[in-house]
């Protein structure tokens, strides 16, 4: 198991213990925070919902990815869910390599794809009383297709 | 003493003989795979679109570029190779009517897959041979559409010296030329396939509907679980496809979010909105995500 999803505080040290490796000679760990402002607006807490079985699946697959494009020797990521509050950590992702380097970029790659492609959502509540599940409530509806033959308009 | 009135025999007006052509000379460049041979519910679009055509005119053929004779998806067919140097489909249109002044020709592109009987009958019907080409109206912009029309003979000297004048763009010849509109019966019928995502879309609104309807279970999150305002409902349904099941849900369920801007997974495993679905298939809408 590479990625986990839990709902208590994340265990950071047990995350760690998990990347020791005699070979390594760097750790990378990245915390996501939770923050008191987005997009301009006082922020009080959060909750994180989980679709859990396609979210550990697509999680494993961006560990496993990331074990196979960089050379690594452990990664593991560990996502919240539930309710947080201000300054609670959501995410923890933490890499041990040979070298710094591809430590760096394997664990900028696991956090990157994680927030892309793992079925994860946040709701804010805000300090107005207002609340949103952030990227969808102010998507704008997608524009219909116009007549679009593949040649140009020209002449 | 007043001469017999001249008798003229009125010669019996020749309709001129309808003739069909598909125009699969294009690049497909945005598709990056050839259009002419997509495939909808297991046929090529190509052969698709000349079987349908073939129920309205006398013959059909295809239009290719020279180095498209041999290529086997249109080999099949009759073609008329472009005689008329250039690119795109006016070079089609002229060099069918190099090959046959005297006919009318339907012409179609073969990216159309909601292309119908009822579609083509209509166009045939509404046939005003007085004008340079009978033509449907855009349902998306209002313009005539040159690519599902039939082009009369007396197009041919008019559309020639279009192209001399170094103009290629069907449709503006025929917004110039005042060609007869004809409004389209359904507004969909006409929409085109030019990349991956709209050929996955046109797929997954051909699939057959099933003859039963089956069960299937559906979970919400996040946002759909708010609008919904359930976390899942068990349902009956004849929605072949996840798109169709979609657009069935949105409908009852008053979503917010266009299906572009939504994923799906099927039996927990990202899915492609054309599957066609089986009973007892586990369904979930992603919206955006915001993991992190």
């Amino acid at each position: 198991m590479r990625f986990l999803l839990t709902d208590i505080p994340i265990d950071t040290a047990r995350g760690r213990r998990e990347l020791l490796d005699r070979g390594a000679g760097a750790c990378v760990s990245f915390e996501g925070w939770v923050r008191d402002v987005n997009d301009g607006l006082d922020v009080v807490r959060l909750e994180y919902e989980a679709f859990q079985e396609l979210a550990v699946r697509e999680g494993e697959r961006i560990v496993a990815e990331a074990l196979a494009r960089f050379p690594i020797k452990q990664a593991l990521c560990i996502h919240r869910v539930g309710a947080l509050d201000i300054g609670e950590m959501a995410v923890w992702v933490g890499v041990s390599a040979a070298h710094r380097g591809e430590a760096f970029d394997a664990c900028r790659y696991v956090i990157d794809e994680v927030k892309h492609r793992v079925p994860i959502w946040k709701k804010e509540y805000y300090r107005s009383g207002d609340s949103g599940w952030v990227n969808c409530e102010r998507c704008a509806a997608a524009p219909s297709r116009a007549h679009d033959h593949e040649h140009p308009h020209v002449a | 003493m007043t001469a017999d009135p001249v008798v003229t025999a009125t010669p019996a007006v020749e309709r001129p003989g309808l003739q069909g052509l598909v125009l699969a000379g294009g690049s497909s460049s945005r598709m990056r795979e050839d259009k002419a041979a997509l495939a909808y519910a297991g046929r090529r679009q190509l052969d698709r679109a000349c079987e349908l055509l073939s129920r309205h005119v006398a013959r059909v053929f295809v239009s290719v570029r020279p180095e498209q004779e041999q290529e086997p998806t249109r080999a099949r067919h009759s073609l008329i190779v472009d005689t008329v140097p250039g690119q795109g489909p006016i070079i089609g249109i002229l060099s069918a009517f190099a090959a046959n002044p005297d006919a009318a020709w339907l012409v179609l592109a073969c990216d159309l897959p909601f292309l119908s009987d009822a579609t083509l009958g209509h166009l045939i019907a509404s046939r005003q041979q007085a004008a340079v080409a009978t033509a449907y109206r855009s349902a998306h912009d209002g313009l005539p559409e040159p690519l599902c029309a039939i082009w009369e003979p007396r197009a041919l000297a008019a559309l020639s010296a279009f192209h001399a004048e170094g103009r290629s763009c069907p449709r503006k010849f025929l917004i110039r030329s005042a060609a007869a509109l004809v409004e389209p019966l359904d507004p969909r019928a006409l929409d085109n396939v030019n990349t991956p995502e709209e050929y996955a879309e046109a797929r997954s609104l051909l699939v057959p509907p099933p003859i039963q309807p089956m069960e299937l279970k559906i979970r919400y999150f996040a946002v759909m679980r708010e609008q919904a305002g359930r976390s899942e409902e068990t349902i009956e349904t004849r929605a072949a496809t996840p798109a169709a099941l979609y657009a069935e849900l949105a409908a009852r369920h008053r979503f917010s979010l266009a299906r572009e801007q939504l994923k799906v997974a099927v039996n927990s495993e990202f899915s492609d909105w054309a599957r066609p679905l089986a009973p007892g298939d586990a369904i979930v809408f992603i919206p955006p995500v915001a993991g992190g």
